[in-house]
């Protein structure tokens, strides 16, 4: 019975497992030299986007495998909007740039308010007017692109692109570190061991919550495995950050959102209707369940996260330029196909996708650690991605 | 004694932790219809599958014997090759394409690159006649009704040369009519020479058409009784092999209580059809329920029954319509809301509890607190204690048989999903529950249970609105019974007055009439 459970156990993780060989397999390739403070930057700096894109995927897939094509290239079109509001730089007399200089608060709103529009137009049109979401986000991936591309080139026709983004606007959303420190980040592995503390301390003191009201509880090695492998990831992640810079900004964002995020999908009613709507539409609307209003949220919450997304995105290069967000819709999906969110909806977890992600981020990283070219790191995502699939069913397969 | 066509031997066949068949023996003479009876999971379909081929050779232990051959069928194409064609309880018919290419579909005429249209379209017109069909094969399946394609899969079975015959619930989803009409064609084929196995709930049919009756429970044959004597076999008889003890009354008596006030009336109420909104599917309809009171409605299929009930749930079904809803005697303005309906104390219990009732890949609990989530949670947070609580309340409460409310829904038998789905409009605290085919597809033991239930509801002084098709059922468990046709109520009787002659009769007035 034992080593069954165990068995259980293994494929219930699976992609966990798969995460560390993979990482593994890049540190291998690359003689250790992807086991590096830098590595673990870049990888919440430079991949905040496929954590925070993610989540509104997780959400809009949640309520029936629906997908946004158009994430990718809102990121371009908002980017181009949002360096056009705030950029400084008005260029020369006989190159003029096209600039407004708003300042950043008011850019950041006019962005946010730009972003509640569009995702009520598409939450609107998905529905209501009950266009298929593939269809409608279509219409935007390719609109968008092209709007965005226009813009920067009206604005400057000399590089076709717009730079001098505020400092702190920089600050806020990717070069900012918390408590910086000259050397060794002291407070990044001090908050690093009260997190992992903390999470330690849960998932025991839920387990003996549980027990105490007689539910169902894992084995006790599982908690203690659950206990040690958080723990260790989070003290190694945060104690490499420290030798490194310390706690970015996009990090901060990203763990702000996941907690959310987690908080609505496990314990709260809207989340709970998130699930249903997904498993079961008619039953969900027979119940009670306002089902339109759950695929419009749906949407619209996509497009505001899509907004901060394009941020840090923005942040990131310092610039908004054509082929920002290129492929960022196809990333997301991927989070969240690896991380074991349903393709017919009503099932996925916050906590999946995140692993995901992550996978998602650390081969984008690796390819480009091992100098793999462009095209073959399209070929290795694709098959990526087919294998977690391919797992998906086989093993779903297994249990019936 | 004719020739056994079919043997099957010491069947035993082991899912991982259950034994879902346990020595079982079936002997099918050539020329007969074998009726296969027993409750809900006592193992019917698992049999038919272990003989079909679904199940192949070397996944169960035993011997399958067919005309006098020993058979080890891997695939069901083996087993449809020696002439065994099931026809399963769900209709496995493509609704966009034509009668014909359905009945050929796997099965194409002609040549392996080239569909012979004519062929196909001849052979399918030829089969179709031989079940009674009128209609070209050139229709389209959806423009045909739920009886009529009942007919097609087995013209479809027909055409794949069958000589023995597995009807698995063929009359679940019919109406009266259409079931005799089935189950005569059944005794026009034994005429002819068929071999027939069928699997039922419907006991009468079971004495009507079975020569034999083969009862199974818990996965092991209890008996094999012969229809031939002079009387047919009684359901009572029946009844007492698949339970194991006599059922001496299959309806609860109710303790009866003096209804009270008339807690909803519906005047003049009118809906059409969402797609044909010139066709009115409810006609200027008229019923009031009391507090306490259990009224039955009771009609054929496609009368309007569901679609009265759901339209007057937050105007869940149907469009345009006119009427006047009253509760407790004042008139409500209830908005196209089905959130609407539940705030004034309204629960519809669907028929189709797979479709649109229960949502199979979520727990027991989910599924209990779905339509009334609010009282588990405050400020939108759900309290996963009391939400806990809630599920094992009503666990108890409908003696729902699962290790624990973390179970999935779809992993329940029949009877307990129906449990759960009740449970869950019982979490909602009701007033009115407007009640559709509580009881169907489900066995005899839990029917009886949710008959308990429903006169505890009453009891408790809530509405009930009984909508079903089964006679026996209506008379017995109603104070009042209104009769539907045609979008429209044609009669109004006291149950204990009513006969299911006079009902009928009262149909078949109504529709000569028309």
């Amino acid at each position: 019975m034992e080593s069954k459970s165990i068995l259980a156990v293994l494929k219930k993780n699976v992609m966990l497992i798969v995460l560390v060989l993979v990482f593994v397999l890049f540190v291998i390739l690359t003689h250790g030299g992807f086991f590096s403070a830098n590595t673990f930057t870049d990888l919440v700096q430079n991949n905040a986007y496929v954590f925070i894109l993610g989540t509104g995927m997780l959400m809009c897939m949640l309520t029936g495998g629906n997908i946004d094509l158009s994430c990718g290239s809102t990121v371009c079109m908002f980017g181009a909007l949002g360096a056009f509001f705030m950029s400084t730089n008005k260029g020369t007399l006989e190159l003029p740039i096209h600039v407004l200089d708003l300042g950043v608060p008011l850019s950041i709103l006019m962005m946010l308010a730009i972003g509640f529009a569009y995702g009520s137009l598409l939450g609107f049109l998905i529905a209501y007017v009950r266009i298929p979401p593939w269809i409608a986000t279509l219409t935007f991936f390719l609109a968008f692109r092209g709007l965005g591309t226009a813009l920067l080139n009206w604005a400057n026709s000399d590089t076709k692109s717009i730079a001098y983004l505020p400092e702190s606007f920089l600050q806020i959303f990717y070069k900012g570190v918390l408590f910086p420190t000259e050397g060794f980040n002291w407070p990044c592995l001090v908050i690093g061991l009260l997190a992992a503390g903390a999470v330690v301390f849960l998932l025991f003191f839920s387990r003996k919550k549980r027990i105490e009201k007689g539910y169902s509880v894992e084995p006790m090695y599982m908690t203690y495995l659950k206990a040690g492998l958080g723990a260790a990831g989070i003290i190694l992640l945060m104690s490499q950050l420290a030798m490194d810079k310390g706690l970015p900004a996009p990090l901060l964002w990203v763990v702000g959102i996941i907690l959310i995020y987690y908080f609505i999908t496990s314990k709260t009613t809207i989340g709970r209707h998130f699930y249903v709507v997904g498993s079961n539409m008619e039953a969900a609307r027979l119940s009670g369940v306002n089902t339109r209003r759950i695929m419009f949220l749906a949407y619209l919450n996509m497009a505001i996260l899509t907004t901060l997304a394009t941020m840090i995105n923005m942040a990131r290069f310092q610039t908004a330029m054509s082929n920002a967000g290129l492929n960022y819709e196809m990333d997301a999906i991927a989070a969240c196909v690896v991380g074991g969110v349903s393709a017919s909806g009503g099932a996925g977890t916050i906590i999946g996708m995140v692993i995901g992600a992550t996978l998602i981020g650390v081969i984008n990283l690796g390819m480009i650690a091992v100098k793999l070219d462009q095209h073959f790191q399209y070929i290795v995502k694709g098959f990526v991605l087919l294998a977690a699939v391919v797992f998906d069913i086989l093993s779903k397969k297994k249990q019936k | 004694m004719g020739k056994i066509l079919l043997e099957m031997r010491n069947i035993t066949k082991t899912f991982p932790g259950v034994k879902a068949l346990d020595n079982v023996n079936l002997q099918v003479e050539e020329g007969e219809i074998h009726a296969l009876v027993g409750e809900n999971g006592a193992g019917k379909s698992t049999l038919m599958n272990v003989l079909s081929g679904i199940y192949p050779h070397g996944t169960y232990e035993g011997e399958i014997v067919y005309d006098g051959e020993v058979c080890k069928f891997s695939k069901i194409k083996d087993s449809e090759r020696k002439g065994i064609v099931i026809i399963h309880q769900e209709l496995a018919l493509v609704p966009e394409m034509t009668i014909g290419e359905n009945m050929f579909l796997g099965n194409e005429q002609g040549h392996k690159f080239a569909i012979n249209w004519n062929k196909t379209y001849a052979e399918a017109d030829k089969y179709l006649k031989m079940v009674g069909l009128t209609e070209s094969s050139k229709e389209q399946i959806k423009t045909i009704g739920t009886g009529k394609q009942q007919l097609v899969e087995i013209a479809k079975a027909l055409a794949k040369k069958a000589r023995l015959l597995i009807l698995d619930e063929p009359t679940s989803s019919l109406n009266e009519e259409d079931s005799r009409a089935l189950l005569d064609l059944m005794l026009s084929f034994k005429k002819q020479g068929m071999t027939m196995i069928i699997i039922t709930h419907k006991l009468n049919e079971v004495s009507y058409v079975a020569d034999k009756i083969t009862v199974i429970r818990d996965g092991a044959t209890i008996e094999t009784i012969d229809n031939h004597g002079t009387e047919p076999v009684s359901e009572e008889r029946i009844i007492k092999g698949m339970v194991g003890r006599e059922i001496t009354n299959r309806f609860p008596k109710r303790t009866h209580v003096v209804p009270g006030d008339v807690k909803m009336a519906v005047r003049h109420w009118t809906v059409r059809h969402p797609l044909y909104p010139e066709r009115k599917v409810v006609d200027d309809v008229s019923v009031y329920v009391r507090a306490g009171e259990v009224i039955g409605i009771y009609g054929l299929m496609g009368a309007g029954r569901t679609e009265l009930a759901m339209s007057i749930f937050g105007q869940s079904y149907g469009v345009g319509f006119s009427g006047e809803l009253e509760l407790d005697g004042k008139p409500i303005r209830m908005r196209k809301s089905v959130a609407d309906a539940i705030k004034h104390k309204i629960a519809y219990v669907t028929e189709d509890r797979k479709g649109n009732g229960l949502i199979l890949s979520k727990s027991i609990t989910v599924n209990t607190t779905l339509a009334n989530l609010g009282a588990v949670s405050s400020h939108t947070v759900i309290d996963g204690d009391k939400e806990f609580a809630a599920a094992e309340k009503y666990r108890g409460k409908l003696q729902i048989k699962t290790p624990s409310v973390e179970q999935l829904v779809g992993n329940l038998s029949g009877g307990n999903q129906q449990k759960v789905l009740l449970a869950k409009w019982m979490f909602a605290e009701p007033d009115i529950l407007l009640l559709d085919e509580p009881t169907r597809g489900i066995d005899v033991g839990a029917k009886y249970e949710i008959y308990c239930i429903i006169n505890d509801l009453a009891a408790a002084g809530k509405s009930i609105v009984m909508i079903s098709s089964e006679l026996p059922e209506v008379l017995n468990m109603s104070d009042r019974v209104y009769v539907m046709n045609e979008g429209k109520i044609i009669d109004e009787v006291k149950a204990s007055e009513a006969s299911q002659e006079s009902i009928m009769a009262a149909i078949i007035r109504s529709g000569r009439g028309a």
